[in-house]
């Protein structure tokens, strides 16, 4: 069984009298252990997609199963419990919060799991030393450089053993030496501990760590093939 | 499940980052906190100072009084007619069961004279039982006795008004004053009881045997007149049937048909008392109740930092949704944050108020009590408040739509 699958779901804006299809009829599966590429022009759907993947978004047609769990009707709780345990966000803006440090970013997604302080303190502090940021537990985010600060985002990511990871445009804001110093990292989470990446970008150069490419244009899927290296 | 030690923590944090606006808000709950103590000390500062009052007069005290006078036509009021007798305070005494002591009366305005001293004071003329009626104890000296009584012997027993004018700082006990010229011995004195609730001093006076008023200073219409009867109840649950045994009892002895009206009145001294005790309770609750608007306004100040505060967090609301925060994991973090916010002002406010009510008892010499009810009272309140008004804010920010959170700038 897939992972990831969604069957014919699409998505429909409302913007006062006009109605926007965002996505239209997007099947597609996903099996643990990839790493998929989304690609397309901004306006192409990809990050509606990515929003409705990331149960940060309901689908308004069609059904979207999450490690055989059909997730298109849950309530708010119930999506933001699976977002905790089966998934981690990486964003473009990094996304973290500049009040706390880098252990107390990561330990954002296992606040609310019930784990003792100390248990928290251990898995962060070996999530951190995962994305290679050992000895920097207790710097702000203004103390770090983008790249540092992607990392954090990275190991807050892993740190509750969420099977996916989803990363949107995470180069975006990095230079060109730093991006595929990041890339490298997705590369050796995705090999090494099987997590499987999504990753959303526009950029070639960035798609090809992946390997496989979904193409978007129109809300629709114009491409799925395998990158070849 | 939300870790709450860590949500404190992060409030406490949100907090310090701000620390004037932090501190504004919490000044609105301070000054709640602080009026509604200080005015509940004061409240129950007054109501304590009329209880005692009321205990110094007596406790459980009924006042027998004589009938009005009807001349032609018109109603004189009552106690203008001279209708008891000592005979009446000793059958009251005798049969009425619910009745511990009685205190037959004759009293009027008298000058004394001691030495080069003189003071116009109400000399009452009365029996032994008078200090057990109103639980009036001696300083120094001896009661007078039955005994005085019976032979209508000179002897006095002075208030501390009237020693203060009288002697100065002489030991009054075993000397001679003149009251309307005539020479009494001074036995004791009267320990100080203060105002009554009307504001008299009851310290003002003198008491005699009611027998030697009767036969050497006031004279009477009749042998045997008295004033008032004053009695003592046995318990405060005995007064409405000892009022009522009295009536019955003095309606026999006067004769008094059932249609006709009664010569005398019986006046329940101690309920009067306590209707001026409760009018002071009801003054306590309404400074509270005034002094909670306060509170209350200080809770809007809570509300609306704490809205400008989950605007201000939209972000970071987004950012713990997206990893995973329920909707009360979200809503806590508010209202602990507002909770944080009340109680120190809270904790703040009962200190200033309980330094407010002894500034105010020591500038303006009013009683104050600053209970640990009124504390406790407005440690949850305040606790309440924070809760009320953050509870809004807390719940608009679990509504958020966590993509609009997510990209708001």
């Amino acid at each position: 069984m897939a992972l990831i699958e969604t069957k014919g779901i699409y998505k429909i804006y409302r913007l006062g009298d006009i109605e926007v299809q965002a996505l239209s009829n997007i099947s597609v599966s996903i099996e643990k252990a990839e790493f998929v590429a989304i690609m397309g022009p901004s306006g192409s759907g990809k990050t509606t997609f990515m929003n409705i993947l990331g149960c940060l978004d309901k689908p308004t047609g069609g059904n979207y199963l999450l490690d055989g769990i059909d997730v298109s009707d849950l309530d708010r709780d119930a999506l933001a419990g699976i977002r905790n345990k089966k998934i981690g966000f990486v964003f473009q803006v990094f996304n973290l919060l500049s009040r706390a440090s880098a252990l107390e970013n990561v330990e954002l997604p296992i606040l609310y799991n019930g784990l003792s302080a100390k248990e928290r303190r251990e898995r962060a502090i070996s999530a951190l030393k995962a994305v290679g940021l050992e000895g920097r537990e207790n710097h702000h985010p203004n103390q770090l450089s983008g790249g540092q600060q992607q990392r954090v985002a990275i190991a807050r990511a892993i740190v509750n053993e969420a099977p996916i990871i989803l990363a949107d445009e995470p180069t975006g804001n990095l230079d060109t030496k730093t991006s595929n110093e990041i890339m490298e990292l997705f590369v050796h989470l995705n090999r090494e501990s099987n997590i499987t990446v999504i990753l959303v970008t526009h950029e070639y150069n960035i798609a090809a760590y992946s390997r496989r490419m979904i193409r978007f244009l129109d809300g629709k899927i114009i491409g799925d093939e395998s990158v070849k290296k | 499940m939300t870790h709450v030690p860590s949500t404190i923590k992060i409030s406490l944090r949100a907090l310090r980052v701000n620390k004037m606006r932090s501190a504004l808000t919490m000044l609105g709950i301070i000054i709640g906190v602080g009026a509604v103590i200080t005015m509940l000390a004061v409240g129950s500062g007054a109501s304590q100072k009329i209880a005692e009052q009321i205990s110094s007069v007596g406790s459980n005290l009924l006042i027998v009084l004589p009938g009005a006078t009807t001349a032609g036509g018109v109603r004189m009021g009552a106690g203008t007619q001279p209708t008891l007798t000592m005979g009446d305070a000793e059958a009251i005494q005798k049969e009425s069961p619910a009745v511990s002591n009685v205190a037959p009366i004759l009293s009027g305005i008298a000058q004394i004279v001691y030495g080069d001293q003189n003071w116009s004071t109400g000399v009452t003329g009365t029996t032994p039982d008078m200090l057990r009626v109103r639980d009036w104890p001696l300083s120094s000296g001896r009661p007078f006795t039955s005994e005085d009584v019976k032979s209508a012997t000179k002897v006095c027993l002075l208030g501390q008004t009237v020693v203060d004018n009288l002697f100065g700082s002489i030991n009054p006990v075993d000397q001679i004053v003149r009251i309307k010229r005539v020479p009494f011995k001074v036995i004791g004195v009267l320990s100080r009881k203060g105002q009554t609730p009307t504001g008299q001093d009851q310290d003002d006076t003198i008491y005699i045997p009611i027998t030697t008023a009767q036969k050497k200073l006031f004279g009477t219409t009749f042998p045997g007149m008295v004033r008032v009867i004053m009695v003592k109840a046995k318990s405060t649950e005995d007064l409405s049937a000892a009022e009522t045994q009295i009536t019955e009892l003095l309606k026999q002895r006067h004769r008094t048909g059932p249609k006709e009206e009664n010569d005398f009145t019986v006046r329940n001294l101690t309920q009067m008392m306590q209707a001026a005790e409760q009018s002071a309770s009801v003054m306590t609750l309404l400074l509270g109740a005034i002094a909670s608007v306060s509170l209350v306004v200080g809770g809007i100040g809570i509300m609306n930092i704490m809205l400008v505060s989950v605007t201000e967090r939209t972000r970071e609301i987004g950012i713990r949704m997206a990893v995973g925060a329920k909707t009360w994991d979200i809503r806590l973090q508010f209202i602990i944050e507002a909770l944080i916010l009340s109680l120190i002002g809270g904790t703040v406010g009962i200190i200033i108020g309980i330094t407010g009510s002894k500034i105010l008892s020591m500038l303006a010499g009013w009683n104050t009590i600053v209970s640990p009810l009124s504390i406790l009272l407005a440690f949850g309140f305040s606790a309440l408040v924070g809760i009320f008004f953050g509870f809004y804010p807390a719940y608009k920010a679990s509504l958020l739509n966590p993509i609009d959170a997510l990209r708001y700038e």
